[in-house]
């Protein structure tokens, strides 16, 4: 066994032992421990995926030395380790661009409770993303819950008590329809591991056993998982869980918690249930449905919101419908455009918050848009950097958010029944997306004569100015040279398969 | 599906229990009643795997008496499930009461509907 093969394992590891040390460390050294760990982590991720690039097939860990269909398991293919890269990355640059704010709302000395939180979250997150057991990921889906309550209420105000609250309940609901389709489906193959239960779910599909109880497994798996990450009709909690928290967590919690569900969905999907079996289900045409519903329906919310923050917020819910409307297509083509737009909404989502926060401290604090007029000019770093985000969401040539919008209209366009709603919706999703983000920019970059509101220069905030940099160049990284990343994700969903 | 209901009426007590549980979970505006919920939620996908796991006439798998025939024991797995689900829930339950008692301390009271109401009227 190569050395790298124990890397994702291994991250794993050191995320949870950097969390329980960090408990005990002072503020500053909690920090350090975590900057160290997230680039440690970077690289463990760069090497896996490598490996993995170059050896062409994926691997799989056992845990312990007992072998399936007994042991545990962690399994590594392309898509995996390019996931867990690219949380990494992000986690990174929002922790960066967020750290002067957490010092100011949170008190002195409690700070280092955040950073064992990341931690806590980061290990949450890598297990989901590896691991290849139901049961284990029902265990980091609540992990992951707990810490992302953590990171929203560390910020001491009711309103982000409340938000923490309404989190959690609309969390725990979603978890209790996992956990209950998780045991039907092991009352109904008999496997905890994901390999051997597509084994038995597809000679149970072929024979045409146990149909109905089949059904209502997937079905409450995947509602499970749709409340979670936030699908439009279970989105009530998301606009103030988002908007009130420290920055960092409300970009932490929107490009990745509400990911990992996504990516977990992805892993059913694909290597529990299969891919066509699940086609043959229906159920995704429900998800069609409501990712093109919340396509619509959150943009609006976004059009009426008149708190900038919240307005990222809902914008959030409208990106998430894209994804499940990808899913929804029923063909690979739509799953590689949503696991595309699961890592463009990320990269553009975190940076519009991390940016959003710099344009509201030029105004006072206030995030009401009225306040906000000449913003840009004030944090001409901001300025620039929530332009490159908006345009992204747009869909703008030359940013990550065109590709994405590519991909989808493709993959529409292949399938015959769906493609006439999913294009309709895609531009007006688009238009509406325009409409609410060339407000904001047209706002920040109004002049205004006279204002209280004294403006930053670039020595003033040095390290959030070069975060602001790296945000933009992934983005734009990723919208030149997405061929290569699209490949890796198709060859990823083959070795899912 | 009568006579099957009758037979299973275990793992039918338990999706009813459930149901009971998810519905106080999301409708019930006080927050106790919500955990309350929530505990029974849980407790009844507890039961559901306790059930499954069971196979009548057979006994608890500790080795007792040398019989190592595996047709005497019943699925330990079910068991090991309810267990580390027990521990999540707890976890989560015990945090859910955090988050109240901090919620009652600012607020004096424990419905969230009223609790909205105040935060909009602070206009945080």
């Amino acid at each position: 066994m190569d050395l790298v093969q124990n890397f994702p394992c291994f991250s794993i590891i050191l995320c949870l032992f950097a969390g329980i040390i960090s408990s005990g460390l002072r503020d500053k050294a909690a920090l350090r421990v975590n900057t160290v760990l997230l680039t440690v982590v970077t690289l463990l991720s760069g090497a896996t995926l490598l490996y993995t690039l170059h050896t062409g097939e994926s691997f799989v860990y056992v845990m312990g030395r007992f072998p399936a269909p007994w042991g545990n398991e962690i399994r590594a293919g392309v898509l995996e380790a390019l996931m867990a890269l690219f949380f990494c990355i992000i986690m990174l640059l929002s922790l960066l661009g967020g750290r002067h704010k957490l010092l100011e709302e949170v008190e002195e000395g409690k700070t280092y409770l955040y950073y064992v939180l990341t931690d806590l979250l980061l290990s949450s997150l890598l297990a989901l993303v590896y691991t290849n057991d139901m049961f284990t990921a029902y265990v980091f889906v609540e992990i992951n819950t707990i810490s992302a309550c953590g990171l929203i209420m560390i910020r001491q105000n009711g309103r982000t008590i409340e938000a923490a609250v309404r989190y959690m309940i609309m969390s725990l609901l979603g978890s209790g329809l996992l956990l209950l389709g998780l045991c039907m489906m092991y009352d109904l193959t008999g496997h905890l591991l994901m390999s051997n239960m597509k084994e038995s779910v597809a000679l149970l599909a072929s024979g045409g056993e146990y149909e109905i109880p089949l059904i209502v497994a997937i079905v409450l798996m995947t509602s499970g998982i749709c409340i979670k990450s936030a699908l439009f009709p279970f989105h009530a909690w998301l606009p103030d869980a988002y908007g009130y928290s420290t920055v960092s967590s409300a970009a932490i919690l929107s490009s990745l918690v509400s990911k990992g569900y996504i990516f977990l969905l992805i892993k059913i999907i694909y290597r529990v249930i299969g891919f066509n079996v699940y086609h043959d289900t229906r159920i995704i045409d429900a998800l069609f449905a409501f990712g093109l519903m919340g396509m619509v329906f959150g943009s609006l919310s976004a059009i009426k919101e008149n708190d900038i923050r919240r307005m990222i917020a809902f914008s959030s819910v409208a990106q998430i419908g894209y994804i499940y409307m990808g899913f929804g297509m029923g063909t690979q083509a739509g799953m590689t455009a949503s696991v595309f737009h699961i890592l463009s909404h990320a990269a553009t989502k975190s940076l519009l918050f991390i940016a959003a926060i710099g344009l509201t401290d030029v105004s006072g604090g206030s995030r009401k848009f009225i306040e906000l007029t000449g913003a840009g000019y004030r944090n001409k770093w901001a300025g620039v950097t929530f332009t490159v985000g908006s345009l992204s969401m747009v869909g703008v040539p030359l940013f990550s958010g065109f590709i994405s919008k590519l991909l989808f209209a493709q993959a529409a366009v292949q399938n015959h029944t769906k493609m006439l709603p999913a294009l309709i919706i895609l531009g007006i999703s688009t238009i509406l997306n325009a409409i609410y983000f060339m407000k904001t920019v047209i706002r920040i970059y109004t002049p205004v004569g006279e204002t209280a509101y004294t403006s930053i220069t670039f020595r003033e905030m040095r390290v959030y100015a070069i975060t602001l940099v790296a945000f933009i160049l992934l983005n734009v990284i990723l919208g030149i040279s997405s061929q290569p990343v699209v490949d890796m994700i198709q060859q990823g969903l083959a070795m899912f398969a | 599906m009568g006579p099957n209901l009758f037979i299973n009426y275990g793992e039918a007590v338990a999706m009813i229990l459930f149901g009971i549980g998810f519905g106080n979970l999301l409708l019930q505006p006080n927050l106790i009643k919500k955990i309350i919920g929530l505990n029974i939620m849980d407790t009844a996908v507890y039961l559901f795997l306790a059930e499954k796991g069971y196979i009548a006439g057979r006994v608890a798998p500790i080795v007792a008496d040398g019989v190592q025939d595996m047709e005497a024991y019943i699925n330990p797995i079910p068991s090991g499930l309810v267990l580390t689900g027990i521990v999540v829930s707890v976890s989560v339950s015990a945090l859910m009461l955090a988050l109240t008692i901090r919620l009652y301390r600012r607020y004096h009271t424990l419905d969230l509907d009223e609790i909205s109401r105040q935060l909009k009227k602070e206009g945080l």
